[in-house]
């Protein structure tokens, strides 16, 4: 009887996270001399209320589910993979290498075959980090943090020198070949009389995405190997007693983790882009951290923080277009909302636990 | 009002008159930032002297990300912005993306280049950097007492090799046996932004003998000339007039009228004339900048010699040779 109510830790303490969150940007706003409530409309507008708006809230969600369930799924096995940003920048080489070099007759299959490669080159750049955790004791978040510098500066050697066309100014590839560009929901959901989603970059892979959350908890709860994962988070003596190979299942696990993040490559590079560019990932492997805290490593909550954090995403750009708040100030609010919802996350538990646990006994 | 009435207000004002005149228009800058001192703030001076002397607003917005390029693109076209002006190239390839779709508004492109018969509401202004670089090359030769200068350039891209070579044929035409040093900051955008390696640059320059730089690296350019001034070397700026940042020990700057490109797009509305601009020597769209601060290093002979070879230059007697046209120079190895 040391825990709190299911509902409260699920949905109470993020949003009295966000609330705090809210409340604190707000005293930024005002300091700056703008008004909080004319910039949260801004926000709500620019974001939910139009399709295109969606569109873009919803494309960048696509990116935080794939991050966010690659944290969440190392994190059952009690493994911290902050390398969701390197396993992503190789996953775009994946995808780029797969569509700019094998011919692809229709989008469709081309879809599958980017998926595999992102996820292969993804997968790979976590195996290195895995091997030397599984084998060497060396501690993974070290060794995941190091290879996003690394995976940088690989791109970074293999646009410049290798897949950069000749005489072009930007370090970028070729346009992908028109035969493989992903239909986006403008072209799915939009007709004559109805123009929806226009021009944002939403695409067919938030819907690989969706998929990708039922297959995680397939994973998690309902096989045998998920089953191990958490059996190891739990405590890895006891796996170990059980017959859990520790080496195997870390392995395992971090190469599905750095996977997952490898795909997100799918939706800005193939998706958005429709080229390889340097630094397509933005950030979206950190916010993957953020948004499995928030979701308490479930697939169903890391989708419901993920679409919070393409809100905050949208609806900051959407500050910059049209107010005079400095975008250094915009990147202050969304870091507020992601300390308080992931760094300060016991700030808001612990005293809500007592309570909680205080009211118990008052009952009883 | 509130701010969203406005801009629905705009957007209806456009849809009844379409092409109308008063539009108000809107400025793009490049991931670089507003206040780089040099391309992008010239955009914003461009266009706070537009603001200023015709009464106008302008709306602006500094880029956060790779995605909010056409998204930029496309709010301020459907909100009725007219013109849109964009600053560095990487915008190109997102205006021909979405340029199509907005057949009313006006785009502008500033060293970007977009296919004019694609798409003929875009404007792409392209300047003869290596006109100006090649004055400043003529200056430099002449100051120099060591018969070595030196170049340092941002990231590693055409377009900053086109200033190179501008400048390396300017020092030959002065003195044919000068020997010119030539570093690139690095082959990514964070080029644009690296004091630090400038200064570092810079001081292996000078170490093999140099003494006049010219540095064309946006950001990293101010790491340059400060390292330069410190050591007792003279520099040359870029794009804006850098002369005041270090008075007497910057020999010039090569300016590159961002700012009046800016400015003639916005005083010219919704009526501006699209396809493809080149900014010359003649009308100023490149040159070199004099004034009090540098007034003393640059003697009446060199200044004769510098407007004589203009006069040519504009007269097509004197062909400074474009990198960009294939890839290649005369008077400088990469």
């Amino acid at each position: 009887m040391d825990k709190m109510p299911a509902w409260a830790d699920a949905v109470l303490v993020p949003l009295i996270s966000l609330i705090l969150a809210a409340l604190l940007s707000a005293l930024v706003i005002i300091a700056i001399g703008e008004s909080p409530a004319a910039a949260l409309k801004l926000m709500v507008e620019g974001a939910l209320m139009r399709s295109a708006g969606w569109g873009y809230t919803l494309y960048y969600a696509t990116n935080f589910i794939f991050t966010g369930l690659a944290v969440s799924v190392a994190f059952h096995a009690r493994l911290f993979n902050i390398g969701g940003e390197g396993q992503a920048t190789l996953g775009g080489l994946g995808v780029a290498l797969v569509v700019l070099y094998l011919p692809w007759p229709h989008w469709s299959l081309a879809l599958v075959g980017a998926s595999l490669g992102a996820a292969a080159f993804g997968a790979l750049w976590a195996l290195i980090p895995a091997f030397l955790q599984a084998k060497r004791g060396s501690h993974i978040v070290i060794t995941t943090i190091m290879f996003n510098f690394i995976a940088a500066a690989l791109l970074n050697y293999v646009l410049v020198n290798l897949l950069k066309p000749a005489g072009a100014m930007d370090p970028a590839s070729a346009l992908f070949p028109s035969a493989t560009h992903l239909p986006t929901f403008q072209q799915m959901f939009s007709s004559a009389d109805a123009p929806l989603f226009r021009g944002a970059p939403a695409n067919i892979s938030f819907f690989l995405a969706l998929l990708a959350c039922v297959a995680v908890w397939l994973l998690i709860w309902r096989t045998r190997l998920g089953y191990e994962i958490r059996a190891l988070g739990h405590s890895e003596s006891a796996a170990r007693y059980a017959g859990i190979s520790p080496v195997r299942i870390i392995i395992v696990t971090m190469l599905i983790s750095g996977g997952l993040s490898g795909m997100m490559a799918v939706n800005t590079t193939m998706g958005e882009s429709e080229r390889l560019v340097m630094n397509a990932t933005e950030g979206a492997g950190f916010i993957g951290i953020a948004v499995a805290l928030m979701g308490r490593n479930h697939p169903f909550g890391v989708l419901l923080a993920a679409i919070l954090f393409g809100f905050l995403y949208q609806g900051g750009a959407e500050l910059a277009l049209w107010t005079s708040i400095p975008r250094e100030l915009i990147v202050v609010i969304q870091a507020l909302v992601i300390l308080f919802t992931g760094a300060l996350d016991n700030m808001v538990r612990m005293p809500l636990e007592k309570l909680f646990l205080s009211m118990r006994k008052g009952s009883t | 009002m509130t701010l969203m009435q406005k801009f629905l207000g705009a957007a209806a004002t456009l849809a009844l008159t379409a092409g109308a005149a008063h539009a108000d228009p809107a400025l793009i800058y490049d991931l670089g930032g507003k206040f780089d001192k040099s391309f992008n703030e010239a955009a914003f001076n461009g266009a706070t002297k537009w603001a200023e002397e015709s009464g106008g607003t302008f709306k602006d917005i500094e880029l956060q990300s790779e995605a909010q390029r056409e998204q930029a693109l496309r709010r301020f076209a459907e909100a009725g912005f007219n013109p849109v002006v964009t600053t560095g190239f990487s915008m190109s390839t997102p205006i021909a993306a979405v340029a199509a779709d907005y057949p009313d508004t006006k785009f502008v492109t500033i060293d970007g280049y977009v296919d004019p018969a694609e798409h003929p509401n875009v404007l792409s202004i392209l300047f003869a950097e290596h006109q100006g670089s090649y004055l400043v090359g003529m200056l430099a030769a002449m100051a120099s007492k060591s018969g070595t200068v030196s170049f340092v350039g941002g990231m590693d891209i055409p377009l900053i090799r086109k200033f190179a070579c501008g400048y390396a044929q300017g020092v030959k035409a002065v003195n044919p046996d000068a020997t010119i040093i030539s570093n690139m900051t690095g082959t990514t955008p964070a080029a644009w932004n690296d004091p630090v390696k400038g200064s570092e640059l810079t001081k292996a320059q000078i170490s093999q003998g140099s003494d006049v730089v010219f540095a064309a690296a946006g950001g990293t350019g101010l790491g340059v000339l400060q390292t330069a001034a410190d050591e007792g070397i003279l520099s040359i700026g870029v794009d804006s007039n850098q002369n005041y940042l270090f008075p007497g020990k910057v020999l010039t700057s090569m300016l590159k009228r961002v700012d009046v490109a800016v400015a003639e797009s916005m005083a010219a509305g919704a009526d501006l004339e699209t396809g493809v601009k080149a900014l010359t020597l003649e009308g100023n769209g490149v040159g070199y900048a004099l004034d009090d601060n540098n007034a003393s290093l640059i003697s009446a002979e060199m200044e004769a010699a510098v407007e004589e070879a203009k006069a040519k230059i504009i007269a097509g007697e004197i062909d400074v040779h474009d990198y960009s046209s294939d890839d290649s120079c005369p008077a400088i190895n990469f």
